[in-house]
Parts: structure tokens; C-alpha cells; sequence
């Protein structure tokens, strides 16, 4: 970490709570929201999504931004007339927004995802799920954080 | 280097039947964003990639970004019609590929 003196890292502290104080981020490092909705742009193509469909299991409040658990289901019945082919998690205050795409094909049976993913501070998670009639769906669901996780 | 993979499916099914699948990959998932007691940042080195085939065909995939928790678990669905292998493969940012396979019988 980079010295600093004591009047600019206790300002730091307060404007930014102890999370960022943790040596975790390189200067500036957040996304912003405009960053997550273009994320969002590239995989939509600028076609609106439609909400609902889609079930965001989440802790309300994550202790530990390190590994928040996230649970994702998108209603379908996953034939293979009608099916969803992808869906991307997007969290729009972490240092870049992208989470993760998952694709899933008829096999999967169900559009059903469980994993681990890491916070950096309190923030929205937007998942958006794409059938293969290239309807979009999506939903929007917020997580507080307690501590951040440090590695990003 | 990552350990071995650790997978957990029913080694039975009925005929499409919707089996659930839990993966974990031991595995540090650095994500370039934190810094060394040098002020360096340490290189970005994740699994980026995930698929699951069955029978040589594709079931579930993802790709994998910074923001996936170390030690990356996967849980998802797969409805099985025939007895057969399932591939898991991982594709590590310096292109090494851990893969895996387990078998699953159709009663």
C-alpha cells in the first residue's frame, strides 16, 4: 500500500468504510452503474428485457463479501420448442461488473444455477436470461454487504 | 496448480429423471484486483470457462468472470434419458484444462 498520511487515511476511512481501507482496490477501482448497464447492452444487443421469470436467491445481508452465496432459476420449460440458452449476472458495484454467463441446452432440464460469487461493497445484482426465441428476461435483486470482499 | 475436482451426482437415475449436480474446483480464482505488501497488483489467474457434456454433448456451460468466489462451485440440473459419461472440464486463464469424468446408470 501506497504511504499515506494520517489526515488522508483517515479520511479515506470515513468516506469509504474499512472494507476499501483493506488494501483490496487499486484507486478507483469500482464500476459504476453505466459500466453494468453496458455490460448488460453488449449481451441484450440494446433490446429491452421484459421483467420477471427470473428467482434471485440471495442473503439479505452478506457478511462476508468474499463468498456470497447465488442461487438463480428462470422459469422455462426448458424443451427443446422452449428453452433458455443463456443467462448473465451482472453486479454493478463491484470492480468490474461481470459475475459470470451460464448457457444451458434442453438437457439441463431446468434453468438452475447455484454459486459463490464475491462482493466488493453493498450493491445490485440484474440477471438477465435469453430464450431461444431471443425473448429477454430479467431481474434486479440487492445485496448488502458487511465486509468486501478484498480480492475483488 | 488446482487440486483434484470434487463432484457429487446420484450414480443412479429412472429415465428422465432430473438429476442435480454439485461441482467444486479447489482452485485460488485471483482476480487482479488485489495488491501484494509491494504495492503490486498480482497477476489475474481464474478458471474462466466451465462445461459439463454428457455423452459428448453439451448440458451446461459458463464462462467465469473475476467476481466468482475462490474455489469455484457450480450446482446446476441435467435430466438423463440413457446411461452414459459426464465430462467436466475447467479452463484455467493459462489454458490448462482440468477435466473429470462420472458415469451414471439408468435403471
Amino acid at each position: 500500500m501506497r504511504a499515506l498520511s494520517r489526515r488522508d487515511a483517515l479520511t479515506a476511512l470515513g468516506a469509504t468504510g474499512a472494507a476499501l481501507a483493506m488494501t483490496g482496490w487499486s484507486d478507483g477501482a469500482l464500476a459504476t452503474v453505466q459500466e453494468a448497464a453496458d455490460e448488460i447492452a453488449k449481451f441484450t444487443g440494446g433490446k429491452a428485457p421484459v421483467k420477471g421469470k427470473i428467482t434471485i436467491e440471495l442473503p439479505e445481508i452478506a457478511e462476508n463479501g468474499n463468498t456470497v452465496p447465488l442461487r438463480v432459476s428462470v422459469e422455462s420449460p426448458m424443451t427443446a420448442e422452449d428453452y433458455i440458452t443463456d443467462v448473465l449476472v451482472v453486479a454493478d458495484g463491484n470492480p468490474r461488473p461481470g459475475v459470470a454467463t451460464f448457457r444451458f441446452t434442453p438437457m439441463s432440464g431446468k434453468a438452475d444455477i447455484s454459486t459463490r460469487m464475491r462482493l466488493a461493497a453493498t450493491q445490485n445484482i440484474v440477471v438477465i436470461a435469453r430464450t431461444n426465441k431471443g425473448d429477454l428476461f430479467t431481474g434486479q435483486r440487492q445485496v448488502t454487504v458487511t465486509v468486501g470482499g478484498c480480492v475483488g | 496448480m488446482a487440486d483434484r475436482p470434487r463432484i457429487r451426482l446420484p450414480k443412479q437415475a429412472k429415465k428422465g429423471e432430473l438429476i442435480e449436480i454439485r461441482t467444486l474446483l479447489p482452485h485460488l480464482m485471483e482476480s487482479g484486483q488485489r495488491k501484494g505488501a509491494d504495492g503490486k497488483v498480482f497477476p489475474r489467474k481464474i478458471v474462466n470457462a466451465f462445461t459439463c457434456e454428457f455423452n459428448g454433448k453439451l448440458v451446461f456451460s459458463a464462462t467465469l468472470e473475476p467476481a466468482i468466489a475462490a474455489n469455484p462451485y457450480l450446482q446446476f440440473s441435467a435430466r438423463v434419458e440413457e446411461s452414459g459419461t459426464f465430462r467436466f472440464a475447467w479452463t484455467d486463464d493459462d489454458g490448462t484444462v482440468i477435466t473429470a469424468d462420472e458415469m451414471i446408470t439408468v435403471i
